[in-house]
């Protein structure tokens, strides 16, 4: 039977879980690269049977496309 | 900040909200009435945090409900176009940290450090003032417009919604911005670096840093951003300890000691070869670095004011707000609007809230909280520098700012001539200030970025490590900056090559290529030319630059605000919205004026101090008559100051020029859509039902 710390601990191992999984999607964002879960998500879910980019050629794929520049698409300074 | 949302009625919350006012109003007082005494800096920090919550719960949703018209049943372009990689409906948080992220640079850190010549006051009440009235307001705006179209950028939408022409001239002014932009950063580089072997060493270091990092993220473990970023942050902590044994070993220093010049030259040929190297070797892990940073340092110096709550040493006012200021030239009105660009409204902003944030917006609700909210945090980011600069010792803070050919080059002169400023300071003051930092000397370090460090060193220094630490803190302030403007020089000069490429590809069309090596070598070297001449310019001025060129650089960010806003504005009427146009009509107003007089003023003033023909008149005819004027040294490099003279006379009369031009198409647009009964704004038709965002 759990005792009542391993029950809190659970807990708090679930949350800070939640805190890092938060915090790695917005650091990756900042950076550029949003959240590949979710791009695989979208492609099973709407683009069934067509080709999923793994996590390395998804990364460079936006890699270029943050520095990619363009008309009107250029990033920040100030 | 979600809860400010809840439009509670009960009495609580209004007693909440009338502490806040209460709280907020007490501090403002503090910190302006007060005279003599030190203020503490923890009431600019109360002031501000109040403002902020008070403007956003009562300004900001009023603007996104009643003016713009939310709609949190329309679908954004990230859920339209949903494709898992640009479009993607993304938690608001998450979209906020990347919009502060995408917004934030070395401008906010910069122009309130300047603007503390005139005292702490007033670049406070502009930097709060702005920020409420104009600079969150455009950004939110823009924002908002650009979730309306698809999330396409302010050149495009300019174009769509006024014209080709309203568009060119657009064009133009982002180009000009760019060129003055980068050459005015650089030079705050120059500055800091200048004679400090160092900062010098571990600011070079950077580069191979990045390198072994790009390598890493590429060949060895791809993709893996914390993996590299880790490696690079160790890496960048070891180079900054290692240089003060570089900068104490004479042999190794005299590799690293290096004049203004010499280092204008490597950064000028640093952007070249930056900019044509693959962005994965060296771009975007400079860019990891540099972003992960400045989140890191914005945090702990929030935290360090707020638990060190150091005293202001510069008083409220000083006499320069008559405009006589060593910094920079001019008076209050309209330079000090300027002189604060990013913090209170910079037009920038209206580039990156027209970039990817608008096609990553869940739900419409949300765009105040990350359009309004994080242009507030970026005002306080411009907080903390203005407290950073205001902690030392006023003295200390003129002699850093004041440009050698005014204070001379030895301490003993410089302590003279401050002092008869009005800021009592010993020699012995500022070389135990140089020697704290580890530095040779920290005579006129104009630019900003070593005074901020300054004051950085002095408040983390209280919190970690002492009078032991202060020489480590400075550099890394150093360093902080130096790594994010090299990487705004980077990617700003690919910004350029590519602008270069479109125009001149319009006459020449294989220059459009962007894929082509030898375009893009011509396209860089022409870019670098462009910004490195004024960037050499300002290095060699004999007022030391800053003073020369940063009114310039405020006018032409505080002009594509104006843009940006003028924009917001016609746009407000297309939508029949002219009923609540003042919202953008009274920024917009204000900034026109700023950017109008200060360019004028800066082509036109008679006052030579202020007015670049004057000056030049000044020049020729000492020169006709063979007399060579301080701070020049000989009668050719007086000839040359007359050229640039003419050359900045331009570039100003051309802001003027831009901004008029904006305002006679925004009149003609006005007058149309108010003579048209039914909303012509080109928005995307509304469809389906958006997702997520139960609250803004």
């Amino acid at each position: 039977m759990p005792d009542l710390f391993s029950i809190k601990f659970a807990e708090w191992k679930e949350r800070g879980q939640v805190v890092r999984t938060w915090s790695v999607r917005a650091a990756r964002l900042m950076v550029g690269v949003p959240d590949y879960d979710t791009y695989v998500q979208h492609r099973q879910v709407n683009h069934p049977g067509q080709p999923i980019m793994t996590y390395e050629e998804f990364f460079v794929e936006r890699q270029e496309a943050r520095y990619a520049v363009s008309k009107g698409r250029f990033r920040g300074c100030c | 900040m979600s809860a400010l949302a809840w439009n509670g009625n009960g009495i609580t919350m209004k007693l909440l909200w009338g502490a806040i006012a209460v709280l907020g109003a007490v501090s403002l007082a503090i910190i302006a009435l007060s005279r003599g005494e030190p203020v503490n800096a923890a009431w600019m920090v109360i002031a501000a945090v109040c403002v902020y919550f008070i403007a956003y719960r009562y300004y900001a949703l009023f603007i996104a409900n009643k003016v713009l018209g939310v709609n949190a049943g329309r679908a954004t372009p990230a859920v339209r176009h949903n494709d898992g990689l640009d479009y993607v409906p993304t938690n608001k948080y998450v979209l906020y940290g990347h919009h502060f992220a995408a917004i934030a640079g070395a401008g906010p850190l910069v122009g309130p450090v300047l603007a503390a010549q005139m005292g702490y006051l007033p670049g406070t009440l502009w930097i709060l003032a702005g920020v409420v009235i104009a600079g969150a307001v455009q950004d939110m705006t823009v924002l908002f417009l650009s979730t309306r179209r698809d999330g396409r950028s302010l050149g495009d939408m300019v174009r769509s919604e006024m014209g080709p022409i309203a568009g060119t001239i657009v064009g133009i002014g982002i180009l000009l911005i760019c060129v003055i932009i980068l050459a005015v950063l650089a030079l705050v580089v120059v500055q800091a670096l200048r004679g400090s072997p160092w900062g010098t060493f571990t600011v070079f270091c950077t580069v191979p840093i990045a390198l072994i990092m790009g390598v890493y993220g590429r060949y060895v473990r791809r993709g893996r951003i914390a993996e590299m970023s880790l490696i690079g942050v160790v890496l960048l902590l070891a180079a900054l300890v290692y240089g003060q044994t570089v900068a104490q070993t004479p042999s190794l220093a005299a590799y690293f000691n290096l004049s203004g010049p010499a280092l204008a030259l490597v950064i000028i040929g640093y952007g070249f070869v930056a900019s044509v190297l693959p962005v994965w070797l060296l771009l975007a892990p400079r860019d990891y670095l540099s972003t992960f940073m400045k989140i890191g340092v914005v945090t702990l110096l929030a935290l360090a004011i707020i638990i060190v709550r150091p005293d202001l040493q510069m008083p409220a006012l000083t006499k320069f707000v008559d405009g006589t200021g060593p910094v920079w030239a001019g008076s209050l009105f309209p330079f000090l609007f300027i002189t604060i660009a990013c913090g209170s409204v910079s037009g920038w902003h209206a580039l990156i809230a027209s970039g990817t944030t608008p096609k990553m917006i869940e739900n419409e609700n949300q765009i105040p909280f990350i359009g309004y909210g994080a242009m507030l945090m970026e005002s306080f980011v411009a907080i903390m520098a203005m407290i950073a600069a205001s902690v030392l010792h006023p003295g200390i803070y003129f002699a850093m700012n004041t440009s050698a050919g005014l204070i001379g080059t030895t301490a003993a002169q410089a302590a003279q001539v401050v002092s008869n400023m009005g800021f009592v300071v010993t020699p012995d003051q500022l070389t135990q200030v140089a020697h704290n930092v580890g530095e040779i000397s920290i005579l006129s370090r104009t630019g900003g970025a070593p005074t901020l460090a300054v004051g950085m060193a002095q408040i983390l220094s209280s919190l970690f490590g002492g009078q032991a630490l202060t020489a480590i803190w400075y550099h890394f302030a150093i360093l902080f900056e130096a790594l994010f403007i090299l990487t705004t020089v980077d990617a700003g000069t690919r910004v350029l090559r590519f602008m270069i490429q479109d125009l001149v590809g319009n006459a020449i069309p294989v220059f459009k290529e962007t894929k082509s090596w030898t375009n893009n070598i011509i396209g860089s070297a022409a870019a670098c030319v462009l910004w490195g001449y004024i960037l050499y310019q300002g290095v060699i001025d004999p007022y030391g630059g800053i003073w020369t060129l940063w009114p310039l650089f405020g006018t032409s960010n505080q002009m594509l605000a104006a843009i940006a806003l003028v924009f917001c504005t016609v746009a407000l009427f297309k939508m029949k919205r002219e009923r609540f146009a003042w919202v953008t009509i009274v920024p917009a107003t204000w900034l026109v004026c700023c950017t109008v007089t200060a360019g004028l003023e800066k082509a036109f003033s008679p006052d030579p101090a202020v007015g670049f023909v004057a000056h030049a008149r000044t020049l020729s005819r000492a020169i006709a008559a063979g007399k060579v004027l301080a701070p020049a040294h000989s009668l050719g490099e007086m000839s040359r100051l007359v050229f640039n003279d003419y050359l900045d006379a331009t570039l100003a009369a051309l802001f003027v020029a831009v901004v008029i031009a904006m305002v006679v198409y925004a009149f003609i647009d006005i007058r149309k859509a108010l003579g048209t009964p039914k909303a012509t704004a080109v928005e995307v038709e509304f469809a389906g039902a958006a997702i997520g965002g139960r609250n803004a």
